[in-house]
C-alpha cells in the first residue's frame, strides 16, 4: 500500500484509490456522488499539466487542476 | 380497485415528471414520450429548462415535465433545488428515473433519495443496447425486489419500450409508497428524534415528507435548514444538533448510502471487465498533449470553412429572391408611401437579415455536430489550460465558442458554470466572440472598401474580438472579479456518431432564435428607422432634414473624433435593435435598400467613408454594446442592473477607444 498523494500527482495510466477528498462539504458530497468514493479506483488517462482525464466507475471525468488535487489518492500497485 | 382512482389527480389526468442524472437520454426520452422537437445534446447541464409536454395513453392525459439532469438532489446547484422542489412542492404523480443501464452505480445514487423523498418513482432503464452490446447483464427482477420500484428497459433513441414504459406509470400513479433506507441504530433513532419534533409543526408535516426532512438536517443540508426557518421547531432542532458530531453522521450517512448502492449493483448486474473502448482510443488523439490544440484549430477552421463556402449559395438565392420582390412591389404598388414602406422598410430591413440565415443555420449546425458527437466537452478539456492561464476553466470555452454563432444561447450556456464568479466573467467576454449577426455589418463594409483582402479583414477583425475577450478577461478578473479559478469537473461522454436528425434538430433550435428575432424585434427596428428616415412628411426619405437626420447630426459630435458622420452615428444607433440592422440602415440612409450592390455603391461614392473609417466601423461594430436581446439575456442570467449596463458601458467604452486609436493613429501617420 503507497503513501497518499493529491490526485494531481498520479502518473498517467497508474491506477489510485480514493482514500479521501480535502474540499468543503458540498463539492465532497458532489464527487462522491460523481463516483469519487473512498477506496474507488481511479485511473488518470491523460495529465495535461493540469487538467485531467479520469476513469472512474466506467465514467470519463474532465478534471480542472484545482480539482485534482483536492482528491487524495493511493498508489494502489495495480497496473493496466 | 386500481390505484389510479386514488390518485390526487381528479378525473384522467396524470402529471409524470421525467429525472436523471446528465447523458443518460432524459431528454430522448422526454422527445419519445411527447414527440415534441426538443434539442439533443451531450455535455452536461444542457436540459436547464423546465421543458412540459403531453401524450395521451390509454385514455388518460399525461403531462410530462423534464427536470434538470442532476446526479443527486442535495442542493449543489440551482438544477438540482428546482428538481428537488418540484418533487416535493408539486408532488407529480410519477417520476421517472431515466437511468443508464451501462453506468447503474452512478445513477443508483439519485434513484436513492428520490426514495427518500417519497416520490412514486418509476425506473426507466435506458441504453439497454449499449450495455448489452458490452455484455453487461442486469437482473431487472432483483432490482425491482430490492428497490420495491417498477423497471422498465428502453432504448430512448429508438424508441424502444414505450409503450411498456406508459403501462408502468399507470400502475405506480397513486400509490403510496415509501421505502427507507435504513442507515443503522445510532442514526436511525437520531433521525428518529428530529422527526418527532418536526412532526409538532403541522404546517411542516403536511409540506414535506418528515423523514426526508429529518435526514437532512441530520446531513447539515442548509437548503432544508432554510425550510424550517422562523419556525417555532428550529430553534429546538438547531439545539440537538448542536450537541452532536455533525461531521461523524454526516460521513457515516454517505458511506451507508454508498453501501447500499454498492451491495445492490453487486446483486443486479455482472459486467465484464472494462476494455479499451473506441472512445478511449479516439481520446488518446483528441486530447493528446501535442495534437490536441492543432486539432481543436483545425476543426474550428475547418467549421468556419464549411460554413461560408457552403453558405454563399444559398445567400445569392435569397439576394435575388429579395430583389425580385422589390422590383414587383415598386412596379405594382403605386402609392408612394405605401411603396416606400413596403420596398425600403420591410422588404429592405427583414431581407438583410434572412439574407444571413443560411451562414448562421451552417455554424450552427457545425457547432451541434462537434456536440452531438461528444466532441465538445474534449474542447473545454484541451482548452482548460489555456482559459486557466487568463483565468477562466476550461468550461468557459464552450459559450465562448457557441459566441460565434449567436451571443443569446451562448450566455445561456454558461449555466453550466457552477462558480458564479467564473459564470460572470465568461458571460462579460463572450460579447466580443464576433456573432453571426456581425457578420453582415464586416461582409458589406469588407467588401466595399477592402475588395481582395476582404477575408483577411474579416478574419482579423474576428481575432481581435478573441483578443479582447482574453485580455478582458485577465482585466476584469484581476479587478472587479477577482478570485480563484473555480476547480472543475465534467462529464465526458462517450463518442457517438450523432444523427443528422438529432443535429438538424439541435440546429434548427438555435436557429429559429434567430428567425424570430427577424420577425419580432428587428421588423420593428426596421420600421422605426423608416418612420424616422420618412419624417417628418414632405422630407427626402432618409434626408439630413428628416428625423433621422436630426438625430444623427445629434450624436455626430459624440463620435466625429472616430471618423463617423452622422449617417454611421445613426446606424450604430439602430444597430442596438440587432447588429445587422447597422447595414439595413445604412441601405436606408443611401436610399439603397437591401440591395447589396446598391449600399456598396452609395458608400463608395460617400467622401465622409474611407477604407480607415469603414475598418474603425467595423471594429465599433465588433466591440460596442451588444444587441437588445443580448443585453435582456445578460440581464435574467445575471439578475443584476449593475452587471448589465457594465456589460454594455465596458464595451462601448471599449469600442470607442479602439476606433479612435485607429482613426486618430492613421491620420497622425499620414494614411488618411
Ligand atoms: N445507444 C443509445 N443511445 C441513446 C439512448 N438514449 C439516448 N441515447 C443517446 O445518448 C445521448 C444523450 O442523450 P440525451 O437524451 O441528450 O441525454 P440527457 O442529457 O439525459 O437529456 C444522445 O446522443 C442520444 O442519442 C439509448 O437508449 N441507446
Amino acid at each position: 500500500m503507497g503513501s497518499s498523494m493529491p490526485l494531481s500527482l498520479l502518473p498517467e495510466g497508474k491506477i489510485g484509490r480514493v482514500c479521501g477528498i480535502n474540499a468543503g462539504k458540498k463539492l465532497s458530497r458532489r464527487l462522491f456522488e460523481m463516483g469519487f468514493a473512498p477506496d474507488v479506483p481511479v485511473q488518470v488517462q491523460r495529465g495535461n499539466c493540469g487538467a485531467l482525464v479520469v476513469l472512474v466507475n466506467g465514467m470519463k471525468y474532465a478534471l480542472g487542476r484545482g480539482m485534482a488535487f483536492k482528491i487524495m489518492v493511493r498508489d494502489s500497485q495495480e497496473n493496466e | 380497485m386500481p390505484d389510479i382512482f386514488k390518485s390526487k389527480n381528479s378525473g384522467k389526468k396524470l402529471r409524470v415528471a421525467l429525472t436523471g442524472n446528465p447523458n443518460v437520454g432524459k431528454t430522448s426520452l422526454f422527445n419519445a414520450l411527447t414527440g415534441s422537437r426538443q434539442h439533443v445534446g451531450n455535455w452536461p447541464g444542457v436540459t436547464v429548462e423546465k421543458k412540459t409536454g403531453t401524450l395521451k395513453h390509454e385514455g388518460f392525459e399525461i403531462e410530462v415535465i423534464d427536470l434538470p439532469g442532476t446526479y443527486s438532489l442535495t442542493a449543489y446547484s440551482p438544477d438540482e433545488i428546482v428538481a428537488r422542489d418540484y418533487i416535493i412542492e408539486e408532488k407529480p404523480d410519477v417520476v421517472i428515473q431515466v437511468l443508464d443501464a451501462t453506468n447503474l452505480e452512478r445513477n443508483l445514487y439519485l434513484t436513492t433519495q428520490l426514495l427518500e423523498l417519497g416520490a412514486q418513482v418509476l425506473i426507466a432503464l435506458n441504453m439497454t443496447d449499449l450495455a448489452e452490446e458490452r455484455g453487461d447483464s442486469i437482473d431487472i427482477q432483483k432490482m425491482e425486489e430490492f428497490l420495491e420500484v417498477p423497471v422498465v428497459k428502453t432504448v430512448a433513441r429508438e424508441e424502444k419500450g414505450i409503450p411498456a414504459l406508459l403501462d408502468a406509470v399507470l400502475r405506480t400513479a397513486g400509490k403510496e409508497h415509501v421505502h427507507k433506507i435504513g442507515y443503522g441504530n445510532a442514526l436511525e433513532s437520531k433521525i428518529g428524534e428530529i422527526m418527532t419534533l418536526l412532526s409538532e409543526d403541522t404546517g411542516l408535516k403536511a409540506a414535506y415528507p418528515l423523514r426526508w426532512l429529518s435526514v437532512k438536517l441530520l446531513e447539515g443540508d442548509e437548503n432544508a435548514f432554510g425550510k424550517i426557518k422562523g419556525r417555532p421547531v428550529e430553534s429546538k432542532v438547531r439545539k440537538l444538533l448542536d450537541s452532536e458530531d455533525m461531521a461523524f453522521f454526516e460521513a457515516e450517512m454517505a458511506d451507508q448510502r454508498y453501501e447500499t448502492i454498492s451491495c445492490l449493483t453487486a446483486l443486479i448486474s455482472k459486467k465484464p471487465e472494462r476494455v479499451l473502448e473506441p472512445s478511449d482510443l479516439i481520446d488518446r488523439v483528441l486530447t493528446s498533449k501535442k495534437l490536441g490544440i492543432p486539432i481543436f484549430l483545425a476543426l474550428m477552421w475547418g467549421a468556419f470553412d464549411v460554413t461560408f463556402t457552403f453558405g454563399t449559395p444559398f445567400m445569392n438565392i435569397i439576394d435575388s429572391f429579395f430583389g425580385w420582390l422589390s422590383g414587383v412591389v415598386s412596379t405594382n404598388v403605386s402609392n408612394p408611401w405605401l411603396s416606400s414602406f413596403l420596398g425600403d422598410g420591410i422588404i429592405g430591413g427583414v431581407g438583410s437579415v434572412i439574407l444571413f440565415l443560411p451562414n448562421i443555420l451552417l455554424l450552427f449546425l457545425m457547432l451541434s455536430i462537434l456536440e452531438d458527437s461528444g466532441y465538445l466537452a474534449r474542447a473545454a478539456f484541451v482548452m482548460d489550460r489555456l482559459m486557466y492561464s487568463i483565468g477562466l476553466q476550461g468550461k468557459a470555452s464552450i459559450p465562448m465558442l457557441m459566441g460565434f454563432g449567436c451571443t443569446v444561447p451562448a450566455i445561456m450556456a454558461t449555466r453550466t458554470l457552477e462558480s458564479p464568479r467564473d459564470r460572470l466573467l465568461t458571460i462579460l467576454v463572450t460579447p466580443f466572440m464576433s456573432c453571426g449577426a456581425r457578420m453582415p455589418v464586416y461582409v458589406v463594409l469588407a467588401g466595399t472598401f477592402f475588395g481582395e483582402s476582404a477575408g483577411s479583414v474579416i478574419f482579423a477583425i474576428y481575432i481581435l474580438g478573441i483578443m479582447v475577450a482574453i485580455f478582458s478577461a485577465k482585466l476584469l478578473g484581476s479587478t472587479v472579479l477577482k478570485g480563484e479559478v473555480s476547480p472543475f469537473i465534467m462529464e465526458l461522454p462517450p463518442y457517438r456518431l450523432p444523427s443528422p436528425k438529432t443535429s438538424l434538430l439541435h440546429m434548427w433550435e438555435n436557429g429559429s432564435m434567430y428567425l424570430k428575432k427577424a420577425g419580432t424585434i428587428i421588423l420593428a427596428g426596421v420600421v422605426l428607422v423608416w418612420l424616422a428616415a420618412s419624417l417628418p412628411v414632405g422630407v427626402e426619405y432618409g434626408s439630413e432634414s428628416s428625423l433621422i437626420g436630426s438625430l444623427g447630426h445629434f450624436l455626430e459630435p459624440l463620435v466625429a473624433p472616430l471618423g463617423f458622420d452622422w449617417k454611421v452615428a445613426v446606424a450604430l444607433v439602430f444597430g442596438f435593435v440587432a447588429k445587422e440592422v447597422v447595414i439595413g440602415s445604412l441601405g436606408v440612409l443611401y436610399g439603397a435598400g437591401e440591395d447589396e450592390s446598391a449600399i456598396m455603391a452609395g458608400m463608395q461614392a460617400d467622401p465622409a467613408l474611407d477604407p480607415v473609417i469603414a475598418f474603425g466601423l467595423m471594429v465599433f461594430t465588433l466591440l460596442y454594446v451588444p444587441c437588445v436581446a443580448t443585453v435582456g439575456v445578460i440581464k435574467k442570467e445575471t439578475g443584476s442592473w449593475k452587471w448589465t449596463l457594465f456589460s454594455a458601458a465596458y464595451g462601448t467604452t471599449l469600442a470607442w477607444i479602439f476606433a479612435f486609436l485607429i482613426y486618430q493613429g492613421s491620420r497622425i501617420l499620414g494614411w488618411t
